[in-house]
């Protein structure tokens, strides 16, 4: 089946997000929409969908136009998505999740899952999935309820599969593992439209790579185009992907955290048995695909977990069991990876987000009044000092761009002298230009003595900022290696080997073939 | 593996998409709704006032024996019909205005000047409706008011009329009391969301059924009054009651003065206060609160406790202004008729303050509309609850009247 | 590709239990409550339950019990499940279920024994507290099935106090024009559908919060129907309010059936709308749960979004399932105008729709938990009724307060896991 978009333009109010797009997918290929964040990749995918109804233009399918009211016209035509966050019920069982909206019924309308179950293993059996019908789906891991995720376009008969960053919540062994099912799924005649941002990936699945920018096409690729060729496509200018900072002057050992494990309500060790420091004047990156326990180890460390075992110290005092205000007048400075969820208040004005945790300090209040001449002076010094793009510092947080609402995040948690600064995913959601502003203060930081910690899945954020790189896997740490050492090594250990064994298999006779290195 | 770079470019959309079962979306519903109530202007106020006006006048001229008369020959004399509407409608009204303001055709000077009774009625309102602006700021709908004025006005009924002490401390006694019976109550919807999640809405309605059967119980065995066969309470003593503002003709009293400086406070602790900004960074985004190192769970509680306390001042001013003794009707209808003046109020203190002023006026001109005009006082609950729902739902109003929305942020996405 | 041997990063590995003690503490709660009251406080003398109506086809001979002596047997039992819960909960697992229900069952039944043995005349008709508590229980059902038909599609229904009440009115209104019972039905029917369209309009249309729809709603038909009682229904001609005379729904005997003990005059001498009752129960329950009717209406108030993916209206089913939750609150409020009392009265619900979302809750959600919910609360209002005429060791309030406070309990988390559709009370606005 052949799909085709022509001109398809879809605007929010004033916001473009897909401008006259163009786009061809060729019958049984895997053809990928390679973009940042933003570029309108997803848009243009619920547009394909049904989900959204396009401002402008047309989709063909093998070249008669359809028109898509909504999600069920788009599965009669033969189109299945996978979303970026999974659209499963989790109370209902794989057969419920699968069968919904495409019953197989006996008479009067009940239920005869059987008929379900039955497809499900099929299809199972044919990919190799091995996914049980009658499991729950929240007690399913990641990687399989993705499979259920296919399975339900499989079951509907999809000849073009959208994937919208599959891999986002992969582990690089799943990821493997997603590739060799497109593969198979291509085999078996099924187009593949996938939607990513990573490069290797992208480089290795498809026959046909279209680059999008801000809404619009910029140009399409062969996978054997070169990498930095189709990174300047995506990103709209050359790339530097090195950030000039001097070496680390490593001080004195003030952060140690040791023997720490994070339980979950239900008793689980998201967090296991982790030990490393941090000195003075360093900067430690922490490393891991999405979900293996970086979330619950800063979070340990200001006081969010109440089920914590080990011990955390700050200049020889403890940190578990403190409360998160102790930790922070402790002298913790902190960036959450979600800043609109736990980084920031939206409608509250940036200048009260600007003391969100200072605000029983002098002389932002005294005696339990907040003094709001200091609050909003402080806030326009702020607001000069960090570039922060907007109209008055009195405009609520949630009108700012992410990453003019990450600089207001900073700019809080560093107007404070620090004894320990720890940021999770600082430049996630942040535009080019205020990257490379981010990186520069946070270097800054380490530089004027403080340890930093980083949190961060982006190898590339690790690899720029780190002078040491800890990597986590599945709540447990695969080791401490320098800050120099190879994506290959690093992506090892990603996937649940300890360094030793890492370094092991890259020295073994058979050589992996080897990539790029920047 | 053949290793590339990938650039660093983030990973999840800027809105993550919300994962249904998280408690906290809920929480981020309420703030949009907080938001919403909010945001509002003051010309849709004003128009969902008329509407609901407007509503309640086709409900009063359709019931009337007189328009139904003359519609019998409507198409003979329509003029009779449109008359009989008119003479219907503005009867009704009318007794209603001059009932809440000021009525020169009754009998009796004190009879005159309604717009005292109208204020009379208000306090309450005033402090229970600050009770549930002031939880509802904090991210928490307290639709509790009415067993925390129950409760308030049993403790300060204890107090008023078993115990005696001398003036001034005696009623110092029966307000603070009652401001902890009402907390007490509240407290305790605050105490299980913040321990177990229990929702504060299915646990404060539950409580408001609980207080009224308590309060009962006690009716029945110790706070009966001796020799009475009703489940009522002795009087309170002379000490214990809030002081007549206008000496005796007037019921208006003290209790007035309690809840202006209530609004004055609310409003401090809301917009000044660290407690206040606390409480609302709470309301808005507890997740980010609580990164911040404020104690959501202590901030619930709490919170609970000073709504309630609030609650519990307007069972003072009922039992100590106006009621003298205790029963199960304490409370009459003041605090579900609370939560329509927060919200008309739109969450603020000074709106609280004057949507209780309103919905005071309606209470004291529906009962001389009952009396001059033979219009039944539901009518004013009809109307109150109109009012909410249009105010509520400011799209409706607008395309009703054709008023172009104005957005701040331009554009959805 | 390299082959990596990497451990999958289950989370499920590695477990470490956390114990949670509030079951335990519960049980021992009420165990220390039940030596207290039953076995050290408890009455001397003989409980005695009738069973048998003298008319039944079979008799059975009365059950008699040694009040005191059954209270130290039934506390020694409770403190022995008690200690089977904290030993369960000592061990890291789950208390099982077993033990709470027993509990549960065990503490009524003693409850009641002491109760009846501390009244004056220390006998109770059971017939008449089963029989009698279905004119509670039936309402209650009903609104209860209203508020599993919204919550479950995503609509908290707060408002179902407002559609009995209209539903009582219009029944009342319409039987007493038309002289005719079913038509007054059917009118309360469309009367709930009315205060459900409204609430439907506000919450899925103009996206208001569902609560204060509910809590609004209320009020307005309260105010409506208080003013219409007075101006229409007080009108007298000749002496009779003709506008308030509905004609009744006669109750229709099930031959035989109706003669078992108890459970004939509960469930097989009823009205029509009982049986539609019990009819509904089961078939709602079926609907939800075996059907592809109820698994799209189930994932609309799971996960809306999901839903909408897979091509399911979500805001059409939603609005359809409140509608239909309207009429069967319509209909329940018919109950009381057309069956159990002779004419309406002003605000004559008097708060059953809070118990009816109380029954929701305890019952989970599920139309037959909510009716067996609704039956307990039933059966504990009558009770109270039947305890204020005959003197009693607890006051007949405490019973009154109980639905109230075991629903508290249940949204705390000491009885149960009550979990609520995940997306109730949220909006689903597309894009």
């Amino acid at each position: 089946m052949k799909l085709e978009l022509r001109g398809i333009t879809k605007s929010f109010g004033a916001l473009i997000a897909n401008d006259h797009i163009d786009l061809v997918v060729a019958s049984g290929e895997i053809h990928s929409l390679l973009g940042e964040n933003g570029a309108g990749k997803s848009t243009l995918m619920n547009v394909l969908y049904g989900l959204y109804e396009p401002t402008a233009g047309e989709i063909l399918i093998d070249d008669k136009p359809v028109k898509f009211s909504g999600p069920a016209d788009a599965m009669a035509a033969g189109i299945g998505m996978v979303h970026q966050h999974f659209m499963l019920v989790p109370v209902f069982t794989v057969a419920e999740n699968v069968a919904l909206g495409a019953e197989s019924t006996t008479f009067g309308g009940v239920l005869n899952l059987e008929d379900t179950r039955r497809k499900i293993r099929e299809i199972s059996a044919k990919f190799g999935f091995n996914v049980d019908p009658d499991a729950l789906v929240e007690d399913l891991p990641v990687g399989v309820q993705q499979r259920v995720e296919i399975i339900k376009a499989l079951v509907r008969n999809a000849k073009i599969l959208i994937l919208d960053e599959p891999t986002a919540v992969l582990t690089p062994q799943e990821t493997d593992e997603l590739m060799e099912i497109m593969a198979q799924l291509k085999a078996g005649g099924t187009s593949i439209v996938f939607i990513s941002h990573k490069l290797r990936e992208v480089k290795a699945v498809s026959d046909t790579i279209t680059v999008i920018r801000r809404g619009k096409v910029v140009g399409s690729a062969d996978p054997t185009a070169a990498t930095t060729e189709l990174a300047s496509m995506m990103v709209g200018r050359s790339v530097s992907l090195t950030l000039n900072k001097a070496d680390a002057v490593p001080g004195e050992l003030t952060f140690k955290v040791t023997n720490l494990s994070v339980m979950n309500d239900a008793g689980h060790r998201l967090l296991d048995d982790v030990t490393f420091s941090v000195a003075k004047g360093e900067i430690l990156a922490v490393a891991g695909v999405q979900g293996n326990g970086q979330s619950e180890l800063t979070e340990a460390v200001l006081g969010l977990h109440k089920r914590t075992l080990g011990s955390i110290t700050l200049d020889g005092k403890e940190l578990v069991g403190k409360s998160v205000r102790e930790v922070l007048d402790s002298g913790v400075g902190f960036v959450p990876e979600d800043r609109q969820d736990d980084g920031l208040v939206g409608e509250f004005s940036i200048a009260e987000n600007l003391i969100l945790d200072l605000y029983t300090k002098a002389p932002y209040s005294r005696r339990g009044t907040l003094n709001r001449a200091v609050i909003a002076k402080n806030a326009d010094a702020k607001v000069a000092e960090f570039d922060v793009r907007t109209q008055s510092s009195q405009s609520a947080a949630d009108t700012l761009s992410g990453g003019n609402q990450q600089k207001v995040v900073l700019a809080r948690e560093l107007a404070r002298p620090l004894k320990l600064f720890i940021a999770s995913q600082p430049t996630r959601g942040v535009d080019v230009g205020s990257i490379e502003f981010l990186h520069k203060r946070i270097v800054a930081e380490r530089d004027s003595g403080t340890p930093v910690i980083i949190v961060s899945t982006e190898l590339d954020e690790v690899m720029e900022l780190a002078d040491r790189i800890a990597v986590l896997f599945a709540g447990k740490l695969m080791g401490i290696v320098p800050g120099k050492s190879s994506r290959e090594l690093l992506g090892l250990m990603m996937a649940g080997l300890n360094a030793a064994d890492a370094q092991a298999q890259l020295d073994a006779p058979v050589a992996p073939e080897n990539g790029e290195l920047p | 593996m053949s290793e590339t770079p990938s650039i660093p470019a983030p990973t999840p959309a800027p809105t993550p998409a919300p994962t249904p079962d998280s408690k906290d979306v809920k929480d981020a519903e309420g703030t949009r709704v907080i938001r919403e109530i909010m945001s509002g202007n003051a010309i849709i106020s004003v128009l969902a006032v008329l509407v609901a006006l407007v509503i309640g006048g086709i409900l009063i001229a359709i019931t009337d024996p007189r328009v139904t008369a003359a519609s019998g020959y409507f198409f003979a004399d329509p003029g009779a019909t449109f008359s009989a509407i008119w003479a219907s409608v503005s009867e009704a009204y009318g007794a209603l205005w001059r009932g809440a303001t000021y009525d020169p055709t009754a009998r009796t000077w004190q009879g005159q000047l309604g717009i005292f009774e109208t204020l009379t009625f208000a306090t309450p309102l005033i402090l229970a409706g600050l009770a549930v602006t002031l939880a509802f700021r904090a991210g928490l709908f307290n639709i509790g008011a009415q067993g925390q004025i129950i409760m308030g006005a049993t403790f300060a009924g204890v107090v008023g009329f078993q115990m005696h002490l001398p003036p001034v401390i005696h009623l110092l006694a029966v307000i603070l009391a009652g401001a902890i019976g009402g907390a007490i109550w509240a407290g305790i919807a605050g105490f299980l969301k913040a321990r177990t999640g229990a929702h504060e809405v299915i646990v404060t309605i539950m409580l408001n059924y609980i207080a009224v059967s308590f309060v009962l119980y006690l009716l029945k065995n110790q706070l009966k009054a001796p020799g009475s066969t009703n489940p009522i309470s002795p009087q309170m003593d002379a000490n214990a009651m809030l002081p007549l503002l206008l000496g005796p003709n007037f019921r208006v009293n003290a209790g007035l003065i309690l809840a202006i400086l209530a609004v004055i406070a609310v409003a401090w602790l809301l917009n000044r206060s660290t407690l206040g900004f606390e409480y609302r960074a709470i309301g808005a985004n507890p997740k980010a609160a609580r990164t911040a190192g404020m104690i959501v769970s202590r901030g619930y509680i709490t919170v609970m406790l000073i709504s309630g306390a609030l609650a519990g001042l307007a069972g003072v001013t009922q039992i100590a202004g106006t009621e003298k003794s205790l029963d199960s009707e304490i409370a009459g209808s003041i605090g579900f008729d609370a939560i329509t003046v927060a919200l008309l109020g739109r969450s603020k203190p000074w709106g609280t303050f004057f949507a209780a002023l309103l919905f005071g006026a309606f209470k004291a001109g529906g009962t001389s509309m009952a009396v001059n005009a033979d219009v039944s006082i539901d009518i004013v609950a009809v109307v109150q609850s109109l009012i909410v729902l249009f105010i509520a739902a400011p799209p409706l109003i607008r395309s009703m009247f054709r008023i172009k929305a104005v957005r701040p942020e331009g554009a959805k996405a | 590709m390299s082959v990596v041997a990497a451990a999958e990063p289950s989370k499920l590995a590695d477990r470490v239990a956390i114990r949670s003690w509030r079951t335990p503490i519960l049980l021992g709660v009420f165990a220390l409550v039940a030596v207290v009251l039953f076995a050290i406080l408890g009455p001397d003398g003989q409980a005695t339950f009738r069973i048998s109506q003298d008319n039944d086809a079979w008799q059975v001979p009365n059950l008699v019990l040694p009040a005191k002596a059954f209270g130290i047997v039934a506390s020694l039992i409770l403190v022995a499940l008690a200690v089977a819960a904290w030993l369960q909960s000592k061990n890291q697992a789950r208390v099982a279920k077993w033990v709470t229900m027993t509990f549960a069952v065990v503490f009524v039944i003693a409850l009641m024994v002491w109760i009846i043995g501390g009244t004056k005349t220390q006998n109770i008709t059971l017939v008449g507290l089963f029989a009698g508590a279905m004119l509670i229980t039936t309402p209650l059902v009903f609104g209860s099935l209203s508020g599993v038909l919204c919550e479950r599609s995503g609509v908290v229904n707060i408002a179902i106090e407002g559609q009995l009440l209209a539903g009582a009115f219009t029944a009342a209104l319409v039987a007493s024009i038309t002289q005719n019972a079913f038509a007054g039905l059917f009118a309360a029917a469309v009367a709930g559908m009315l205060v459900s369209f409204l609430l439907a309009a506000f919450s899925i249309k103009y996206v208001v919060n569902q609560i204060i729809v509910g809590v609004v709603l209320n009020v307005l038909v309260s105010g409506l129907t208080g003013f219409l009682f007075e101006k229409i229904m007080k009108t007298k001609v000749d002496g009779v309010a003709i506008y308030n005379q509905p004609v009744h729904l006669p109750d229709l005997p099930i031959p035989f059936l109706s003669q078992i003990p108890i459970l004939g005059p509960m469930l097989f001498r009823q009205s029509i709308i009982g049986y539609f009752m019990l009819v509904l129960v089961v078939a709602l329950w079926f609907g939800l749960f075996r059907t592809r009717w109820g698994l799209r209406i189930r994932a609309v108030g799971e996960h809306p979004k999901a839903a909408d993916t897979v091509g399911i209206n979500v805001n059409r089913t939603r609005f359809l399932n409140v509608m239909a939750g309207g009429a069967v609150a319509g209909i329940g409020g018919a109950y009381f105008t057309l069956v159990a009392v002779s004419s309406f009265s002003k605000d004559m619900t008097g708060g059953l729709g809070f118990i009816a979302l109380a029954a929701l809750i305890f019952g989970r959600w599920n139309p037959i938990g909510a009716a067996l919910a609704a039956l307990l609360f039933g059966v504990a209002g009558n009770l109270q009724s039947i305890l204020s005429l005959a003197g009693t060791p607890i006051d007949g309030q405490f019973l009154a307060m109980l639905p109230y406070a075991l629903t508290i309990l249940a949204v705390s988390g000491f009885v149960g896991k009550s979990r609520a559709p995940a997306a109730s009370g949220q909006p689903y606005v597309k894009g």
